[in-house]
C-alpha cells in the first residue's frame, strides 16, 4: 500500500493502508493523541484501495479491504475516505473480532461503572454518549463495547464519535472547542461529522470499567420508562452483537453472565435534556 | 514475500525468534489471507514472541477450537439427516482431519461441511438435507443446471437456522475435467468412525488434496492443501505407505498430482526436493503475496485462473461457460 500509519484504539491495533493520501492523512490528524499497536504488531490490517489502477485518479472510489472482508460493500468516494477508513476498522472489528464479545452499544463510564446504551442506529447513542462526555463522563465508545468473557468487564474502544445531521449542530454547540473531522455530505447514512474524544477518555482507554446499568434509548417519544426483563434483554442483545454466534459458548456464557448482572431499561424521551435527566437519575438509582 | 515467512515459520518454527515488528506484521496477515492463523498459533506455541503476536495467536487458538467444535456438530447434523437410508458418506478435507484426530486437523480452520456420496443415491441425499432444513443458495437456473449436469457435486445447499454450507459431492473433480477418478472405490475405502460417519484413508486424503490443487481450481488455499499433505505424510508416511499412495494415485489417474504435491509439500514444508520448471512457477504462485496478505503478480494469478478452467473443461464448452458468465455479469450491473 503506498500510504500507510498505525493506531491503537483500547485494546485493538490497527494498520490501515491506503492507495491515497488523504484518507490517512485525516486519520493521522483525528487520531494523533493516540498511541501505537502494541509492540508495532497490529491486530488487524485494513485496506482502502482502488478497484481498477485508474480508479486512482479517475473518479476515485474507495474499497475497503483488510484481513476481513464483506463482498458486497460498495466503494465510497474518495471525499469520504475518513468514513470508509472508520467503516472498515469496524468491520474488522465486527467479522473478526473473538477475544471481546462485541456489543453494538454506546458507553460511558464514572467511579469504575460503565454505563452503556444499545439500540437501533438513529436511537440516539452516540449523541447522549456525546453529551454526557460533555458532562464529565468518561466516553468508553460510542459504537461497540467490548466485553471481556473472562473477567464480565468492558473496555473501552473509543475511536472518533460518528455523529449525524441534527446531532453535529447540537454538540458543535455543546463543545465549541472540541475537534472535529471534515463535514462528509451524502454519505449512506445522510450527513457525517467525526468528533475526536476528549483527551481524557483516550488517555484511560486502557481502563476497563464493571458494568451497571444497561439503557435502550428511543427518541422521538413522550418520555417513558420501563424495565426490560431478562430474557427480553438477553435476545436484544444477541442481535446487537456481531460476534456472538462465531464465539459459540465463550459468547453465551459472556452474555448470559451480562444480562444476570446488569439491570437494564427501556427509556423514550422526546428531547436530549429530559434524556440526559433520566439517565442522570436512573445512574443515581442503580450505581 | 510475506508467504515466505509463513512457509519457513511453519516448516521450522524457531524462525521467528529473529522476526522484527514488520516481519511479524507481515507473517500474521499472510498466515490470515492463507486461512492458516490457527495452524501458525499451534505450531509457534511455547516459542518466545512478542506479546501482542502471542495475543492474536492466542485468539487464533481460541477460534480454530471453536471452528472445531461447530465443523464436528455439522458433520453430526448430517448424520443425522441421513442416518435412516443407511447410505456410506464420506466426511472430507477439513472436518475429515478433526473428526478423525489427524495433526492436519491441529488449528485449521474449516468453513463448509464437505461429504461424498454415491452418486446414485445422490438425489436421495439432496432430498433428505432439504427436508432437514438446507437450502439453495445459488438461484440462477444456469448456475443449477450447470452444478448439476457438469460438476462434481451439488449447487452448494446452506442451513437456513445455521447458516452454514453444506457441498454434497459424488466424486472429486468436475465431470468436464479430463481425469475421472474412481468415485466408488473412494467410497468404498472409507474408513468407519464411532459414529458411522466415514473419512478416506490417508492415501485418499492425499489423493483428494492433490486432485483439488493441480487438477482443479486456480490454487487458491494451495498453501493449506499442501500443509495437509506434509502433516499426512508426517504422520502415516514410510515405505509401505510410498506404495499404497502410488497404487492409490494410479488408480484414479492423478499420479502425476500426487507426486507434484509431494514435491511442492517437501520443497516448502519438508526436507526440500527436485522441483521442474513448471514446480517452480507453482512455487512463484503459491508465494505471492504482499506484505498486507494481497495477492500481488496478477499477471502469474490469471494465468492459473484460466489454467484452472482449461483444465476443467473442453474448449468449447469453457467458451461458452466464459461468455455465458461474462453476460451474466454484465446484465445484473
Amino acid at each position: 500500500m503506498r500510504h500507510s500509519t498505525m493506531l491503537r484504539i483500547g485494546p485493538v491495533g490497527f494498520r490501515v493502508g491506503s492507495d491515497w493520501r488523504a484518507p490517512i492523512a485525516a486519520l493521522d490528524d483525528l487520531y494523533r493523541d493516540y498511541p501505537q499497536p502494541q509492540d508495532g504488531i497490529p491486530d488487524f490490517n485494513v485496506c482502502l484501495f482502488a478497484a481498477r489502477p485508474w480508479r486512482r485518479c479517475v473518479r476515485p472510489s474507495v474499497h475497503i479491504g483488510g484481513d476481513f472482508v464483506l463482498p458486497d460493500a460498495a466503494p465510497l468516494p474518495l471525499a469520504q475516505g475518513l468514513l470508509a477508513a472508520e467503516m472498515a476498522m469496524n468491520l474488522q472489528m465486527a467479522l473478526g473480532q473473538q477475544r471481546y464479545l462485541l456489543l453494538h452499544a454506546s458507553t460511558v463510564e464514572k467511579d469504575g461503572k460503565a454505563l452503556l446504551m444499545t439500540g437501533e442506529s438513529g436511537s440516539g447513542k452516540s449523541t447522549l454518549a456525546a453529551l454526557l462526555m460533555a458532562r464529565g463522563w468518561r466516553l468508553m465508545g460510542d459504537e461497540f463495547a467490548l466485553v471481556d468473557a473472562t473477567t464480565g468487564r468492558v473496555h473501552a474502544f473509543p475511536r472518533l464519535i460518528s455523529l449525524k445531521n441534527e446531532a453535529i449542530g447540537v454538540m458543535r454547540g455543546v463543545l465549541p472547542d472540541a475537534r472535529w473531522g471534515p463535514l462528509l455530505e451524502g454519505t449512506p447514512k445522510g450527513t457525517i461529522r467525526h468528533l475526536v474524544p476528549d483527551a481524557r477518555a483516550i488517555a484511560a482507554m486502557d481502563m476497563p470499567a464493571v458494568p451497571t446499568l444497561l439503557l435502550f434509548p428511543g427518541f422521538g417519544f413522550a418520555a417513558a420508562e420501563r424495565e426490560v426483563l431478562r430474557s427480553e434483554c438477553f435476545v436484544r442483545l444477541t442481535q446487537a452483537s456481531t460476534n456472538y454466534v462465531t464465539m459459540g459458548e465463550t459468547g453465551f456464557d459472556a452474555l448470559t453472565r451480562f444480562v444476570r448482572e446488569v439491570p437494564a431499561r427501556a427509556i423514550d424521551y422526546p428531547d436530549t435534556e429530559s434524556a440526559i435527566a433520566m439517565v442522570e437519575r436512573l445512574w443515581e438509582e442503580f450505581a | 514475500m510475506s508467504a515466505a515467512l509463513l512457509v519457513a515459520a511453519l516448516r521450522d518454527p524457531q524462525t521467528v525468534l529473529v522476526l522484527d515488528a514488520g516481519d511479524w506484521t507481515g507473517l500474521l496477515a499472510a498466515a490470515r489471507a492463507e486461512v492458516l492463523l490457527g495452524t501458525l498459533a499451534h505450531r509457534l506455541d511455547g516459542l518466545a514472541m512478542p506479546e501482542s503476536a502471542r495475543r492474536v495467536l492466542g485468539d487464533a487458538r481460541a477460534v480454530a477450537e471453536q471452528g472445531r467444535v461447530a465443523a464436528l456438530w455439522e458433520a453430526e447434523m448430517a448424520r443425522r439427516a441421513l442416518a435412516a437410508t443407511g447410505m456410506p458418506v464420506v466426511l472430507l478435507k477439513g472436518t475429515a482431519f478433526v473428526a478423525a484426530g489427524l495433526s492436519a486437523g491441529v488449528g485449521r480452520q474449516i468453513g463448509d461441511l464437505d461429504i461424498l456420496v454415491l452418486r446414485e443415491r445422490i438425489e436421495e441425499a439432496e432430498a433428505l438435507l432439504l427436508a432437514a432444513g438446507w437450502e439453495w443458495v445459488k438461484p440462477d437456473p444456469y448456475d443449477d443446471a450447470y452444478y448439476r449436469r457438469w460438476m462434481h457435486e451439488l449447487p452448494p445447499l446452506i442451513h437456513r437456522d445455521r447458516d452454514r454450507m453444506i457441498d454434497v459431492h459424488h466424486t472429486i473433480l468436475p465431470l468436464t475435467a479430463r481425469i475421472t477418478p474412481d468415485a466408488a472405490a473412494l467410497i468404498a475405502s472409507g474408513v468407519s468412525l464411532k459414529n458411522g460417519l466415514l473419512v478416506l484413508p490417508p492415501e485418499g486424503m492425499i489423493v483428494h488434496a492433490a486432485a483439488h490443487l493441480f487438477a482443479d481450481g486456480d490454487l487458491a488455499g494451495g498453501l493449506r492443501n499442501l500443509w495437509d499433505i506434509r502433516c499426512l505424510i508426517d504422520e502415516f508416511g514410510g515405505e509401505d505407505f510410498a506404495l499404497k499412495l502410488a497404487v492409490c494415485s494410479a488408480h484414479h489417474g492423478l499420479s502425476h498430482e500426487v507426486e507434484r504435491s509431494l514435491r511442492l509439500s517437501a520443497a516448502l514444508f519438508g526436507d526440500g526436493a527436485a522441483l521442474t520448471l513448471t514446480d517452480r512457477l507453482f512455487v512463484r504462485r503459491l508465494l505471492s503475496r504482499d506484505g498486507w496478505g494481497r495477492r500481488t503478480r496478477k499477471g502469474t494469478e490469471f494465468a492459473f485462473y484460466l489454467r484452472g478452467h482449461w483444465l476443467r473443461m473442453p474448449p468449447l464448452m469453457l467458451a461458452r461457460h466464459l461468455w455465458t458468465k461474462w453476460r451474466m455479469g454484465h446484465s445484473s450491473a
